[in-house]
């Protein structure tokens, strides 16, 4: 077979009307619901993974509110010791590894390939098996949890209380096996954006022109494949000590409690920044297109991303202050941890700056994206502070850290997701927010945040431990406690506000059009919402902004299979045509092996056999989705293109 | 509203268990690091709010027009003044790196004077964390003169203490807000904490490390005595409990020694010797009852004895179910072991 050549240049301007419903009919999902369990189109499973992960976060969000409920005054009795403790331990595990790392994957597993030009991810079934394995892990914890077998250790789950010893029952072996499928969930979907973004895309985009938001998902994938094996082995010793009597953790018998911690910690605190990067990206790639001019330093942000990445990587200790290190590594760690807020800091210098220089437009997102920085630097400077030992010994493990570490990641990554929700939901479903109500939802959410978490940090001065589920009268925190539960209260009236604009816009909300905000990157030069094939002719990029740095002539790259699923792939550096690479069919195997993968986790809890069944029916999943199929073998191809054209 | 909420934060709230109403050296020390961090984080906060808010509302001068690029409105490229935003960006950055180093010295100037030696005039102290208690003993060259008591620690003040912690099942966290930070107990280890009083008076603290079903009560007082009232507490420690003359006291411990009591409780003096709960040798002299969570009271005790689960869901102390005349004989007893 010869391939025709790759031709770059204009679009022919002709009724391409057959060609789409051509395209429409190689990269179409099969209709029905076969279609909907066999899809293997990134926006399709990247909507699903979304949604799915705002289900956990309004579920960890109920969780919140019971919480400040029980807190309001002293000696509540609306929840007990043993619910609470369930119920806080739910709330971390879901915000941190069922909402905030999976919908940040999520959107980049949506937008990246759309950011970058391409038809789809690398390893489309590898992306469907990754958000099956996400909905299994995530519903088994919530059914565990309604079978009152739910964890209740925290989300850290230190051990010896994680310990057979001291959580006898399932509990921690729940917590254990969910931590277990999110970090496969999180390393998969990490290895997709990766070589994605490598490899995927379009001519012209080399690496120092790509969208902030898709480098800063570059860099938080290269976080997820060296933070996460460490939990994952951890977990995996935990589930060890708990079901096969191994003594990892055990002092008794030569084992460590503080190993627990170092492990936790060194996945721990760069999970603080997987989820905080993605969210400057966000904001980075949004402002653009609310100041009119691109974004001011773009090598700086980069490297600030980059740096971020590093050193992330240098400060997990910090967490541990209190165990007793020795005064002197402990320094190294303070450094560290300060040294921080340098990148930060140059990040911020550089949204100040496109800010002032730009022609601001408030729209929602633009409001959320002003919040963020109000908020985000009240838990910066707190941070800074608590990277000091001595500071950090009266503060560690009270309110004051909730209320430092909810600025950051409430103020650091909610509020540009918000902005980003308002941003890109017209590009998704083709309607717009309404704004008015998302100026409700801005102000509501700002003045809650405050009201609750403001007072935190005195709370934690007065003495009030994290992790109570009460507190005598006698302790004066009544008053403060009170004031945080009624921001909650605000909090979650600002959801629901959120709610009813999502329910009301998908049904009534204006016709968005292609491009409603004026912007810049390449998402936008297709239809909303983008057709499973996103672009019909692949976009040529002559310069960072793809779409204003376009010179008077429109470029595309023409010469893709339009008979088969094909990909263009392009060198990493310099983004120049390479290879034509055939493209996976949908399938149904991802789910199979997502099915057999969770059997295999959750039953390992109940019984040994668990090894065995899990192994057979993996290795069915397996060869069902590695046979050859005839369309397979027919559209094979992995050929180096020649070019023509300019 | 910052300051609003710490001006009504500040009155409303003074009690003895407070990191900002410091009682000795070493949390006096750490809330000074609070009092130089908290203005420098108002006003960088200030500074950068006033800038976006500034940079986002101020009125745009005719000559940053617009122009069309791509078919989209956008601003005039300026090279010039974007070099000018670098430059200030730069001074910025260094701005930041400058104070960074500052609250950097001054915390490793604190954190150095915080774990110098106490010097050898110290008081010695063994905590042990259990849930959901504090085991707590005064260790003596002579093995007879270790006194031994739970969840109140007396000390001197104006001399230090050094405090040895460790834990026997789960990690807990020493922590007296007015008197110094915390410090983990962890199984396995031994990890040593030094402080000093320097008033008299009562410091409430928590467990503050989550620590299972009871962590919220989990309290400990230290109190700080004048050396000489700390002597003498020490002295009346060591005595054994002695036999209660009224009638009433001394059936309460017959009780004692005929129930469960004795399983886990000790009381120097008389066959109780068991360790896994408190000791109970001079149960009478402490202020509060479990782990300082209700008043020392006849009637508090009776409720804890009856039904310790009402009151601490998950402690580790069963109920004991009594006759009333036996129970109220069993407070009579334990109130008599000052």
């Amino acid at each position: 077979m010869t391939a025709p050549t790759l031709v770059i240049g204009e679009p022919v301007p002709v009724d391409d009307r057959a060609e789409r419903e051509q395209m429409d009919r190689v990269w179409g999902s099969k209709p029905g619901f076969w279609g909907w369990l066999t899809t293997t189109n990134h926006k399709e499973i990247g909507k699903r993974y979304i949604t799915t992960a705002f289900i956990f976060f309004l579920l960890g969000g109920i969780e919140a509110a019971m919480m400040r409920t029980q807190l309001s005054r002293p000696e509540n009795s609306f929840l007990g010791p043993d619910k609470y403790n369930q119920i806080f331990t739910m709330h971390g595990t879901t915000m941190m590894f069922l909402f905030a790392v999976p919908i940040m994957e999520a959107i980049g597993l949506y937008f990246v390939p759309l950011m970058v030009g391409t038809r789809n991810v690398a390893f489309p079934r590898l992306n469907a098996f990754g958000y099956w394995l996400f909905l299994i892990g995530g519903s088994f914890l919530y059914v565990q949890f309604f079978l009152n077998t739910g964890p209740d250790v925290g989300w850290f789950s230190y051990v010896p209380l994680s310990g057979p010893q001291f959580s006898p029952g399932k509990r921690a072996d729940t917590w254990a096996q969910t931590i277990t499928f999110t970090e496969i969930v999180a390393i998969v979907g990490a290895i997709e954006l990766i070589v994605t973004i490598f490899k995927q895309r379009a001519v012209g985009m080399s690496l120092n022109r790509i969208p902030i938001f898709v480098w800063a998902m570059l860099v938080t994938a290269f976080m997820i494949m060296f933070a996460m094996p460490a939990v994952a082995t951890a977990s995996m010793y935990l589930a060890l000590d708990r079901l096969v009597g191994t003594h990892f953790f055990n002092p008794a018998e030569g084992g460590d409690v503080l190993l627990w911690q170092h492990m936790f910690w060194f996945f721990g605190h760069p999970e603080v920044y997987i989820i905080f990067l993605p969210a400057t990206g966000l904001v980075s790639t949004m402002l653009p297109a609310f100041t009119r001019r691109p974004v001011f330093g773009y090598p700086a942000m980069v490297l600030a991303l980059i740096s971020v990445a590093f050193m992330a990587f240098g400060l997990w200790v910090h967490h541990m202050f209190a165990t007793g290190i020795p005064q002197l590594a402990a320094s190294f760690f303070t450094a560290t941890s300060t040294m921080i807020a340098i990148p930060s800091g140059v990040q911020i210098f550089c949204w100040l700056a496109t800010i002032w220089s730009g022609r601001p437009r408030f729209a929602t997102p633009m409001l959320f994206i002003l919040g963020f920085i109000f908020l985000f630097v009240i838990g910066g400077v707190t941070g800074v502070m608590i990277a000091s030992v001595p500071f950090d010994l009266q503060v560690h493990d009270t309110f004051f850290i909730v209320a430092h570490f909810h600025y950051v990641l409430v103020g650091g990554a909610v509020f540009p997701l918000f902005g980003a929700i308002y941003y890109w939901f017209p590009k998704v479903t083709g309607r717009m927010l309404s704004e008015k109500l998302g100026k409700w939802n801005f102000w509501l959410f700002l003045i809650g945040m405050n009201m609750t978490f403001f007072p935190m940090h005195w709370l934690g001065f007065y003495g009030m431990p994290r992790r109570v589920y009460t507190y005598l009268a006698s302790t004066g925190w009544g008053p403060l406690n009170l004031l945080a539960s009624v921001g909650a209260l605000v909090i979650a009236i600002s959801v629901i506000v959120f709610l009813v604009n999502v329910v009301t816009s998908l049904r009534h909300g204006e016709i968005a059009g292609d491009n409603p905000w004026d912007a810049d990157t390449l998402e936008w030069a297709t239809t909303s919402p983008p057709p499973p094939y996103n672009f019909l002719h692949l976009p040529v990029v002559q310069g960072r902004s793809a779409l204003w740095d376009e010179g008077d002539e429109h470029q595309v790259a023409v010469g893709t299979s339009t008979e088969r699923r094909e990909v263009l792939l392009t060198t990493t550096l310099d983004a120049q045509p390479d290879s034509r690479e055939s493209h996976p069919h949908d399938s149904i195997w991802p789910l199979a092996m997502a099915l057999a993968i969770g059997v295999l986790f959750i039953t390992a809890i109940f019984t040994p056999l668990a090894l065995p069944i899990g192994a057979v029916l993996g290795f069915i999943a397996f060869a069902g989705w590695a046979w050859p199929t005839r369309q397979d073998v027919e559209s094979e191809s992995d050929e180096k293109v020649s070019l023509e054209g300019a | 509203m910052a300051g609003a909420l710490l001006a009504c934060a500040g009155c409303s709230l003074h009690n003895t268990q407070n990191a900002l109403d410091a009682s000795g050296p070493q949390s006096q020390r750490i809330e000074g690091l609070w009092w130089l961090f908290l203005p420098i984080a108002a006003v960088v906060w200030v500074i950068v709010i006033a800038v976006m808010l500034w940079g986002a509302a101020r009125k745009r001068s005719p000559r940053e027009g617009m122009e069309t690029r791509g078919g989209a409105e956008v601003v005039v490229r300026d090279e010039a003044r974007d070099r000018r935003m670098t430059r200030i960006v730069a001074g910025g950055v260094i701005v930041t790196v400058v104070i960074l180093f500052l609250m950097l010295v001054a915390d490793f100037r604190v954190g150095q004077a915080l774990t110098m030696a106490p010097g050898t005039q110290a008081v010695p102290i063994k905590v042990t964390g259990h849930q959901f208690w504090w085991e707590v003993q005064y260790p003596d060259s002579v093995p007879n003169k270790t006194v031994i008591t739970a969840n109140e620690i007396h000390i001197p003040v104006g001399v230090p203490v050094v405090m040895e912690l460790t834990s026997l099942d789960v990690i807990h966290s020493f922590w007296v807000p007015s008197l110094t930070g915390k410090k983990d107990l962890l199984p396995g280890y031994r990890r040593s904490l030094w402080f000093r009083a320097d008033t008299p008076g009562v410091y409430r603290g928590q467990c503050a490390e989550y620590c299972g079903l009871e962590h919220a009560k989990m309290s400990v007082l230290v109190i700080a005595q004048k050396p000489q009232d700390f002597e003498a507490w020490r002295a009346a420690q060591l005595d054994s409990a002695t036999t209660p003359s009224d009638s009433l006291a001394l059936r309460g411990k017959t009780v004692f020694m005929g129930t469960t009591c004795v399983m886990c409780h000790s009381i120097s003096g008389t066959s109780a010797a068991a360790t896994a709960g408190p000791d109970l040798t001079h149960v009478g002299s402490r202020r509060m009852i479990a782990a300082n969570t209700l008043p020392n009271t006849d009637a508090n005790l009776y409720a804890w004895i009856s039904d310790p689960q009402r009151i601490k869901p998950g402690v580790l102390m069963p109920a004991t179910k009594l006759d009333p005349r036996d129970m109220q004989a069993l407070v009579a007893y334990l109130r008599h072991l000052k």
